[in-house]
């Protein structure tokens, strides 16, 4: 029942999307039809009637009249649709996704795809179910009260029957739901799985399995469609046999005389279009039925980040120069965690200083460096910048004097030198080359197939781990911010491409202010000094030459 | 439809393969390649057409004969002239009904019995190609794959079977009006061209056109909303975001044009549907009532060619879905149709017990490697480069290095899975290609990066890799992987589902499930890459200690890249770059300077 209720709401929530005046037209169109569609009967009952054939002209006239209708309300539903799909990836776009980036944009492009058979089928066709019957319904009491009556009483069954039929189908099916569910993955999971079976000998045993579960799913899923298939069986039979009930009656008063033929045959063509909006609607309920599924994830997803959002507004306050970044007691808990990342973390970054940070994988490095670039706020503590606490600063201005090269830089499908100029768009392309050429990545460059303007493929596809990186310094070295950020970016490189990117990495951090997360000798070697974090907490500071010394405390200013 | 199919709607994975606009005679030549799979359900397939048919001859029956009744009692003729009318109508509405019922279960049963069929086919295909198919470990060509053989469904529900129904139908209201008004019947057949061939056509060509923007723009939104979404941080830090958040949206907007052009198709075509069947119907009454015919006949053939061009209707829909169902139908019979792989392998007897290995001069190129993950365009194309290597039997070696170093290949090349461009690898002092192929990977196995956790229960996954193990072997492999106390966390123990690729367990649980699993398995050659990944350290360095010093068991080849537990291995190879830089002991290696020292030094600081 709250599954229900749940539905209900999404519904609800969803045609709320729905720019206003979308129903509006709905229900215009709607009432159109149903006039068009008594003028049409009536015009055809008619010409039959009295053999005339100049009524035949309205027919059309209709015939066209209702064409066009048509045409109007599925142009209106469709764009109705793709407009309320635009917006809500563009709310999606606008929330984070932790991560989870492939399915997100899943979500975003064909999952939303779902909700298409909700605007374009059901919202009309429950505006059409609302409106036609009551319309058409009065056109046949004026003609024949008898038959309005009887029509009148078997209507509201349609309904009442679909649903009666569609809960228990309901119950029934969302009791083997879970049993299709599993045999129709089987396929899908022992593909997936082929060279593990493989390598076990199993892919002989698992083809009799694959077609024995296949079978099985058959046989639940014909199972399940007895019942679900029994609700528009009902509403078919419900329709059919009203309009049979109608029809034999008026048949028979025809004969005795009681009635004309004009009027007969208008009932014979308008009976049927009383139940065809509503038989319809069962059918266009359940297609729409997993549009509403997705619409509940997208709404999920808005509420979760929307909650998740809200930072406060950053008052400008200009800085410049070369700064000291001076970080006190910064303590960073993340939620659902059970021990803060970072725990009162005290460090003082003179101006030109060079950081290092070591320390085992969850000790809070990459959160240092988050909190310096202000992508996470610190529960306690503060981060000073030339003595100016980071979150009075416009953080926009701040970042502009931050490079930053991440442990796997995203890069994006735009061009080699777009990807470059990231930060500074309007470097022309002898600052690109410089910056390239800096960062040692020149070279592998100029040997893409269109150098420069080489537009890079989903995330960078097609250059290796050492190369990416190589571009992200030359990313930071364009920016020509006096603080730089790295996050061990060797980590795993092979050797020549560690050699590389030190040597770039050398270059970048000249008469530059740096924190870097490194644990390799090699790039240890270009820091003034390391620090070292355990447990979100610094332990040891010390010069490179001495190791990892033992001195606790920190350098806090 | 069935309710998995709706799942996997509703989870984004499934839609048309990704082809469109197919078609034309390649799509008739992928059709026959699936009748062969409906073939052995002709029967019921006949049976099915039929209710179908007869639902909609109902359909037509019921107006023709109510319209008869109503026009003729108007004629005021005795009782006995109606009453059959009157019994007919009755009973084809109830007909109409129940035949529709049949109809759609009947359709179903058939659509589900072939995919039962395509499913173990296509697997049998997938599964006789030499290689496994690496392109599926991707999720979108597995969706494609999966959603390619669900088409067959389609084929038959949405297009073989409207399409048969509205012939028959047209065929028939034709029939009748030529039996009653015989001038009508040139009017109606007109119509039924345009509404069942016409129409279609053009949605057909018009709708492959927009449905092939759709796609386009589709993917650009795609891959504007990966950058917007995993490069978030860059694009923060670099002050990019708005721009990039723009471009996206200008994405979005563009999809948002493109389905509006779609979608202005389908209302185009479904008005001229209704347009034409109001016409037909208008014109077949007109010429009636021109040639001279009763109020009985003109409201018979009027009404029945409503009814006709009725049943024609959802051919336009039908020819939409069946461009897609062509390019899936294309695809599939491609599969089906590909060779299995010339078998030309030696019958040589692979010894029991330890096996000795060697790598003779193996290079192996880029396009046959099993993990090119990165790096496809930094080593020139060679995954391994002239690599020797000799281990003796029972011998137990780590081999170490940087990701895309070429350690995965060179397990992948030891097991068969990869064909060496030059060199020879060898088992026991021969060529794999002495042995036959089952042989050779039932000799080397273990866990590879694409080890699969299936859907099924923990115990069925670790069953796997030895169908006939005891209770207590199973229990011994799972303790010496660290799995046992997982199991008995779980809630329902050994028999814990433990769903699609494992997706109940943690990444560390899952990682102690494949190592267990390659634990009972105890090929003579075993075959480990990364088994500790995902591990907390000290947890790491106690297995891999143990599966260093663990007495019995077959020859190790272990890639790891946790360096402090290796003081055990009988020796240790550093690859780097497709080839191996330096081998030893762990002690020696860290004893003189190189890149082990530097690896070394790096882990002794994250520790």
């Amino acid at each position: 029942m709250t599954g229900v209720v749940a539905v209900k709401a999404v519904e609800r929530r969803l045609v709320g999307w729905l720019p206003r005046r979308v129903p509006v037209v709905l229900v215009a169109v709607a009432v159109a039809q149903a006039v068009l569609v008594v003028v049409q009967a009536d015009a055809l009952a008619r010409a039959v009637a009295g053999l005339d054939a100049r009524l035949l002209i309205v027919v059309g006239a209709a015939v066209a009249g209702r064409a066009v209708l048509a045409w109007v309300g599925s142009d209106v539903a469709g764009r109705a649709a793709a407009q309320v799909k635009a917006r809500l990836r563009t709310a999606l776009l606008a929330r984070p996704s932790a991560g989870a980036g492939g399915a997100r944009v899943t979500l975003l492009t064909r999952g939303l795809d779902a909700v298409d058979p909700f605007f374009a089928g059901y919202v009309p066709q429950l505006v059409a179910a609302c409106v036609v019957p009551p319309v058409v319904l009065a056109r046949l009491g004026a003609a024949d009260w008898v038959s309005a009556v009887v029509v009148a009483v078997t209507v509201p069954l349609v309904p009442v029957f679909g649903a009666l039929v569609g809960a228990r189908t309901a119950q029934w099916t969302g009791r083997q739901w879970g049993l299709l569910r599993r045999l129709g993955g089987h396929f899908r999971d022992v593909v997936a799985g082929l060279s593990t079976l493989r390598a076990f000998g199993r892919a002989g045993h698992q083809s009799v399995v694959v077609r024995r579960l296949a079978e099985e799913h058959r046989r639940a899923t014909m199972g399940a469609l007895r019942v679900a298939f029994l609700s528009s069986l009902v509403v078919e039979l419900v329709c059919s046999l009203s309009v049979a009930l109608v029809a034999v009656p008026v048949g028979l008063r025809l004969m005795e005389g009681r009635l004309e033929l004009a009027k007969g045959l208008l009932v014979l063509l308008l009976a049927p279009e009383v139940y065809a909006p509503l038989r319809a609607l069962g059918s266009r309920f359940h297609a729409s039925a997993e549009g509403v599924a997705v619409a509940g994830e997208v709404f999920g997803v808005l509420d979760a980040s929307a909650a998740a959002q809200g930072g406060r507004p950053v008052p400008r306050r200009e800085v410049g120069g070369a700064p000291e970044i001076v970080l006190e007691e910064v303590t960073v808990r993340y939620p659902g965690a059970d021990r803060p990342a970072l725990a009162g973390v005290s460090l003082r970054v003179a101006p030109g200083e060079r950081v290092a940070v070591t320390g085992p994988s969850g000790a809070g490095k990459s959160t240092l460096l988050a909190v310096l670039a202000g992508l996470v706020v610190p529960e306690s503590g503060r981060v000073l910048v030339d003595g100016v606490p980071l979150e009075e600063m416009d953080v926009a201005q701040w970042r502009s004097r931050l490079g930053w090269v991440p442990q796997r830089p995203h890069l994006f499908a735009a061009s080699v030198a777009d990807n470059i100029r990231l930060g500074v768009p309007d470097a022309d392309a002898g600052q690109v080359r410089a910056a390239a050429c800096a960062a040692g990545a020149e070279e592998f460059i100029e040997a893409l197939p269109e150098g420069y303007a080489t537009v890079l493929g989903e995330g960078g596809a097609g250059l290796s781990a050492g190369q990416r990186q190589r571009l992200a310094i030359a990313r930071a070295f364009v920016t020509r911010a006096p603080v730089m950020l790295l996050d061990e970016p060797t980590a795993r490189l092979d050797v020549r491409s560690e050699g590389l990117l030190v040597q770039a990495v050398r270059r970048l951090l000249e008469g530059r202010s740096a924190v870097m997360v490194a644990h390799r000798p090699a790039l240890l070697g270009a820091a003034d000094r390391v620090v070292r974090l355990v447990d979100g907490r610094l332990v040891s500071d010390a010069s490179p030459a001495a190791g990892t010394g033992a001195s606790e405390g920190t350098a806090a200013a | 439809m069935s309710k998995t199919r709706k799942a996997e709607q509703v989870a984004g994975v499934t839609g048309p393969g990704g082809g469109v606009g197919g078609g034309g005679r390649g799509g008739v030549r992928g059709l026959r390649g699936l009748s062969s799979v409906v073939r052995p359900y002709a029967g019921r397939l006949v049976w099915a057409m039929a209710a179908g048919v007869a639902a909609e001859l109902c359909g037509l029956g019921l107006v023709a004969a109510a319209a008869w009744l109503i026009a003729r009692a108007a004629q005021q003729p005795t009782m006995a002239a109606l009453s059959v009318a009157i019994v007919a109508v009755r009973g084809f509405a109830l007909g109409k009904g129940a035949l529709r019922y049949l109809e759609r279960l009947a359709g179903h049963d058939v659509a589900l019995r072939a995919l039962a069929q395509l499913r173990g086919r296509v697997f049998d295909a997938l599964a006789a190609r030499g290689r496994g198919p690496r392109d599926l470990r991707d999720g979108e060509a597995l969706s494609g794959l999966v959603s390619d053989v669900e088409a067959v469904q389609d084929l038959l529900l949405r297009c073989v079977l409207p399409a048969v129904t509205a012939v028959v139908c047209g065929a028939v209201g034709v029939a009748v009006c030529a039996v009653a008004v015989p001038v009508t019947a040139v009017p109606l057949t007109a119509g039924l061209l345009v509404a069942g061939v016409v129409l279609p056509w053009a949605a057909w060509t018009a709708g492959a056109r927009a449905a092939a923007r759709v796609v386009r723009q589709r993917r650009r939104l795609a891959v504007c909303a990966l950058d917007v979404l995993d490069g978030a941080e860059d694009l923060a830090v670099f002050g990019a975001a708005e721009r990039f958040h723009a471009r996206a949206v200008e994405a979005a907007r563009r999809l948002e044009q493109a389905e509006r052009a779609a979608s202005r198709i389908a209302g185009v075509v479904g008005a001229a549907g209704s347009a034409v069947q109001g016409a037909t119907a208008a014109v077949v009454a007109w010429q009636a009532v021109r040639s001279g015919a009763d109020q009985v006949q003109v409201a018979v053939v009027a009404l029945t060619a409503l009814v006709a061009v009725e049943a024609v209707m959802p051919l336009a829909g039908a020819a939409q879905r069946m461009r897609d169902v062509l390019a899936s139908a294309r695809r599939m019979a491609a599969l089906l149709a590909s060779p299995p792989p010339a078998q030309s392998r030696g019958g040589a007897a692979v010894p029991a017990g330890p096996l000795s290995v060697e790598l003779l001069g193996v290079t192996v190129a880029f396009d046959a490697a099993v993990s090119p993950a990165h790096g496809r365009a930094a080593w020139d194309g060679v995954a391994l480069d002239r690599v020797d290597v000799r281990v003796e039997r029972g011998r137990r070696v780590a081999i170490v290095g940087a990701s895309g170093a070429g350690k995965s290949t060179l397990l992948a090349a030891v097991a068969g899975a990869v064909t060496p461009l030059a060199g020879s690898v060898q088992l026991a002092g021969r060529d794999l290609a002495a042995y036959a192929e089952d042989d050779v990977r039932a000799a080397v196995r273990g866990l590879t990066q694409d080890a699969h956790v299936f859907a099924g229960s923990v115990r069925a996954n670790l069953l796997l890799a030895r169908p006939d193990a005891s209770q207590r072997q199973l229990e011994a492999a799972a303790r010496r992987a660290r799995f046992l106390e997982v199991v008995r966390e779980l809630p329902e123990g050994w028999d814990t589902v433990v769903g699609e690729g494992g997706r109940a367990l943690s990444g560390g649980q899952r990682q102690r499930l494949l190592l267990a699993r390659a634990l009972l398995a105890d090929p003579p050659v075993l075959v480990l890459d990364e088994p500790t990944e995902a591990l907390d350290t000290a947890t790491a360095d106690e297995i891999t200690r143990e599966l260093l010093t663990w007495p019995g068991g077959g020859t190790l080849l272990l890639v790891t890249h946790r360096l402090a537990a290796l003081g055990d291995a009988d020796e240790v190879l550093v690859v780097d770059r497709g080839r191996v830089v330096q081998r030893g002991r762990h002690d020696d290696l860290v004893a003189r300077p190189g890149a082990y020292r530097d690896l070394w030094e790096a882990e002794r600081l994250s520790a």
